[in-house]
């Protein structure tokens, strides 16, 4: 834990006075003995609540020691490679003569990956856990793109986005199950009605920035979230709604009956062929988002957008309508977020106030950065690593939170501005060759 | 009005536990412009630690009430002081001059981080104490309601006057709370003048943790159980003490915190208790809209 980088003076300082190998050991000794102390009682000492309600301890040293040890070992490594490799530079790592194909294949590669997720649930048709995941994956997908709306290209920190996701479960929860409304009818009110929420959050916030406004989003979160628990009458509190419908494909129920989608093709029924119509039906609506954000981006109000994130104060300036602009990126951010809150709904078939937690809010918030903001394709990958990670870690259930914290911190410390590229404005005065290359590399992921 | 006086009271003494927690939140806004979004769990961390040292003075065999009081609060505020630090050295100082977001983002991951070790280490399930301290006065009876201050409910507020009292005579007359106040200002400046910005930005949250600590302390010795949720929730409550306040102003931050704890007591006694966590975030809400600056705070100027 206690693997502290050193400030400028220490590294000088240091270099001077101590050879490499025992400035680490320092350094790494140090860190153990921080260690030692943070985790003395919280590891240290194990409480729990006895039989009788008694309050009852016991002691771990060897795990206290454990943890010591791999801390002054990962502190250690650490320092010895900093001090070895040196300051590490991405630049050099690329040959000059290697930046042409590289480019290329930069160019290529979002068409490889759209190629890719086409056939994918063809190439793992028999496996239904990687199918999940594939499904999973794209929902994080969809709400990264939403976000992004709203963070990426307008620059409005929203953590309270999975208000949008919930309202658009929910919305699509109780049009069905209340008045048997399809799917494909309620999808389309279900972002209406999160867009409607959208501007109705947008509305007392417009004067708000930055900090302030993350976290009256992050507020408005959780209200959503404590009202949806508490209208027991409504929304059935903590116990959610069961029963949501499954999709119908366009009006053609996936089911073993003579109707059925099997029957009606000439096909042997198979639960998988849902799964298979789930996975392309949140692969249209995420490619969806992506197009929509793609032409929006062009439009007047995509540039006004960006032009509001590099610098409010001059947009206004120059005569455009913050309110509007401000509104109309909420309510788009928001729609994406309800049509995926409306896909989540009825591929669970169950919703309940648990699955839109904070949490997820940070979830996306931290797709949507280590994307870069505003890079369609960098939101998509983040996404698959996010993902796929928190996947790995299934059989560590109760670490997983751990993990996914200090990996987010590590990851801001070492790449704050996100793995895969970083915002660029759609528009520049000069460099007009510059530009088409931008549009063509984001635009098209 | 026996009841309203109950109620003022529990208000007050939930308010200056806020209070306390408030007062890191705006230290550490006023010095680095960042929301410290693990300061809830370092508050959670605090009430852990001060709930383990209790549970071991008790076994040693220490009866002596007043004693174990000071031992657990020394052992609570250190420790939890080092969270705070290590927290800043890891998550923290190596974002200070990056982008916006990031050093937000590096707080939550660290604030999931703090509550997922609290629930590996030491558990998911609550844990309760006995009462440690008991007993209390009866002020006055009206309607065959009787109003009633416990002792620890006295502790509690002396306690959090006292610590208020000590801060701000820290701040504003100590070589250290005129480096903070300078770093407020004027990093860059302050640096060329001498002030080792760094060492003064660590104080700050050291100091914050520490404060963090007794209120986590207060809410074991007040409410009688501990859990890894708890840091969230009150984190929130205490930045929107701090936002109502004024972010930046140490008797806002308390203010602020005495309002909140007021209000969401009031709001459970006369309206809804399910609700009382709706009513303190609409507050943060209608707040930021109407008052931007907070009750104490100065108006912000945005240079062009």
């Amino acid at each position: 834990m206690a693997t502290a980088p050193k400030t400028a003076t220490a590294t000088i300082d240091n270099g001077r006075s101590q050879s490499g190998f025992a400035a680490a050991l320092k350094k790494a000794l140090l860190s153990a003995l921080v260690a030692l102390v943070l985790f003395s009682l919280m590891i240290g000492v194990r409480t729990e609540a006895g039989s009788t309600g008694q309050l009852i301890y016991w002691t771990r040293f060897t795990e206290l020691a454990g943890v010591v040890a791999a801390v002054f070992a990962g502190s250690l490594i650490l320092e010895l490679l900093r001090s070895w490799l040196g300051p590490f530079d991405a630049a050099g790592l690329i040959p000059a003569s290697a930046e042409q194909p590289l480019k290329t294949a930069q160019r290529l590669f979002p068409l490889a990956l759209l190629a890719f997720t086409l056939v994918f649930p063809v190439i793992f048709y028999d496996q239904r856990y990687i199918l999940d995941l594939g499904i999973l994956v794209l929902t994080y997908v969809m709400l990264g793109w939403g976000l992004n709306v709203v963070v990426g290209l307008a620059g409005l920190l929203d953590l309270g986005y999975v208000a949008f996701y919930a309202v658009g479960a929910y919305s699509y929860a109780l049009l069905a199950t209340t008045f048997g409304l399809s799917f494909w009818i309620c999808l389309p009110l279900a972002g209406i009605l999160a867009a409607f929420w959208g501007v109705l959050l947008g509305f007392p916030v417009l004067r708000l920035k930055g900090d302030y406004l993350a976290i009256v989003t992050l507020a408005f979160g959780e209200i959503i979230r404590l009202v949806l628990i508490n209208w027991q009458s409504l929304t059935g509190g903590p116990n959610g709604i069961t029963g949501v419908p499954r999709p119908s494909f366009f009006g053609i129920p996936l089911t073993p009956g003579d109707d059925g989608f099997a029957a009606r093709f000439g096909l042997e029924f198979s639960p998988t062929h849902r799964v298979v119509f789930l996975y392309y039906l949140i692969l249209a609506l995420a490619l969806l988002t992506n197009w929509v954000t793609i032409r929006l981006r062009r439009l007047p109000i995509g540039r006004a957008w960006e032009a509001m994130r590099e610098d409010e104060v001059a947009c206004r300036a120059l005569g455009i309508n913050i309110t509007t602009t401000k509104l109309t990126a909420f309510a788009t951010g928001a729609m994406f977020g309800g049509f995926a809150g409306a896909f989540f709904a009825t591929r669970q078939g169950f919703i309940s106030p648990e699955s839109f937690t904070f949490h997820e809010s940070a979830l996306v918030l931290a797709i949507v950065v280590l994307g870069g903001m505003g890079s369609q394709l960098g939101v998509a990958l983040a996404a698959l690593v996010m993902i796929g990670g928190f996947e790995l870690f299934r059989d560590f259930e109760q670490y997983r939170m751990l993990v996914f914290g200090l990996a987010m911190v590590a990851l801001m410390v070492w790449r704050p501005r996100g793995l895969v590229g970083h915002r660029e404005a759609t528009v520049f005065l000069h460099h007009r060759t510059e530009i088409s290359a931008e549009l063509s590399r984001e635009g098209r992921g | 009005m026996a009841y309203f006086s109950q109620q003022l009271i529990n208000g007050l003494v939930l308010g200056s536990i806020y209070g306390l927690i408030a007062i890191g939140y705006t230290m550490v806004y006023g010095i680095v412009g960042m929301i410290n979004f693990a300061h809830g769990d370092i508050f959670m961390i605090g009430g852990f630690v001060a709930l383990i040292t209790f549970l071991i003075l008790v076994s040693i065999g220490l009866t002596f009430v007043p004693v174990i009081l000071l031992l657990v609060l020394l052992v609570a505020m250190a420790m939890t002081a080092l969270y705070g630090w290590s927290v800043e050295r890891i998550a923290y100082r190596p974002l200070r001059h990056s982008f916006r977001l990031a050093p937000m983002l590096s707080a939550i991951g660290m604030s999931f981080a703090l509550t997922n070790f609290a629930q590996v280490a030491q558990g998911a399930r609550v844990k309760p104490v006995p009462p440690i301290v008991t007993g209390g006065y009866s002020l006055f009876e009206r309607d065959g309601f009787v109003v009633q201050l416990s002792n620890i409910q006295i502790i509690v507020v002396i306690t959090t006057l006292v610590l208020l009292a000590l801060f701000t005579w820290l701040v504003s007359r100590t070589r250290l709370g005129r480096d903070m106040r300078a770093c407020e200002q004027d990093q860059t400046m302050a640096a060329l003048l001498g002030v080792d910005v760094d060492r003064t930005i660590s104080m700050t949250f050291v100091i914050g943790a520490a404060l963090a600590a007794v209120a986590g302390m207060m809410y074991l010795l007040y409410y009688g159980l501990v859990d890894f949720f708890m840091g969230f929730v009150a984190g929130i409550k205490a930045f929107t003490a701090a936002v109502l306040g004024g972010i930046g102003s140490l008797p806002g931050a308390m203010l602020g915190g005495l309002s909140i704890g007021l209000i969401e007591t009031m709001w459970s006694a006369y309206f809804s208790v399910e609700y009382k966590d709706v009513a303190a975030f609409s507050i943060l809400i209608v707040v930021l809209i109407f008052l931007p600056t907070g009750l104490l705070g100065r108006p912000e100027v945005e240079k062009v």
